[in-house]
């Protein structure tokens, strides 16, 4: 889509989606939101800047590669935490039993394990919605 | 005789959905059964056993936590299925692509 107003919008409103993206991800355990629905806004970001771009800047932007990365990643991120409750004595995926420090109660670094899961819920979100999207494209070309 | 088998099996597994309709509790009923003390014990308790002010989060992502990381896997196996259907290897494109500008 070649337009510039389209190009202009998506410019500004790009870094306030991802901001706002990232809030809802951290403040996961806080306020409404989590994982799901922080990285559907972060990967709504990306879809956008694709869709006012073209593909090959989206692909510029989250290659396949990255992205299949971060993917994996995520899902990495949440085992090895649910496998350290195994390791410390509990069963899998045992927060405040475990050891895990429970902070103060309201804060952003609280509740043990809940923010480290919910964080990578989100990249996980975000990388397989951005990736089906590009994939899509792709075939359509 | 196969078609009146199947349409015999469909029709008994129909009355039997039908029949429990009747069974179901009104929607909103203060005796229903999935109000019992499980959720009376997240209310009260969820703070104290995780620290997460959201009760939502703190189901979610630890008391049913090994079922979040199903819903993950289930992502996992969309994208899987889907570049399998669509049938676009990433790295072999790149190859091929690469052969062509050299």
């Amino acid at each position: 889509m070649d337009d510039l107003f389209v190009k202009l919008t998506t410019r500004m409103i790009l870094p306030f989606i991802q901001l706002y993206g990232v809030y809802v991800i951290l403040h996961g355990h806080l306020s409404p939101g989590g994982g799901f629905s922080g990285g559907a806004i972060y990967a709504a970001s990306i879809v956008l800047y694709t869709l006012a771009f073209g593909l090959e800047k989206g692909k510029e932007r989250m290659p396949h590669e990255i992205s299949s990365k971060i993917e994996t990643g995520g899902i990495l991120v949440y085992v090895l935490v649910g496998l350290s409750g195994i390791f410390l004595g509990y069963t899998f995926l045992t927060n405040i039993e475990a050891g895990f420090p429970i902070g103060t109660f309201g804060k952003v670094l609280s509740a043990g394990l809940i923010p480290v899961v919910t964080f990578a819920i989100g990249l996980k979100v975000m990388s397989t919605i951005v990736t089906l999207f590009h994939t899509m494209l792709e075939e359509e070309s | 005789m196969k078609k009146i088998f199947t349409f015999a099996i469909l029709g008994g597994l129909l009355l039997v959905l039908l029949s429990s309709i009747s069974e179901i509790p009104p929607l909103g009923e203060e005796k229903n059964p999935s109000y019992n003390e499980i959720s009376e014990y997240y209310v009260t308790e969820s703070v104290q056993d995780t620290g997460a002010k959201n009760i939502i989060a703190a189901i979610i992502t630890d008391y049913r936590a090994f079922d979040t990381l199903g819903e993950t896997t289930v992502l996992f196996t969309g994208i899987a299925a889907v570049s399998a259907m669509i049938g676009i290897s990433h790295h072999k494109g790149k190859k091929e692509d690469q052969e062509h500008h050299g």
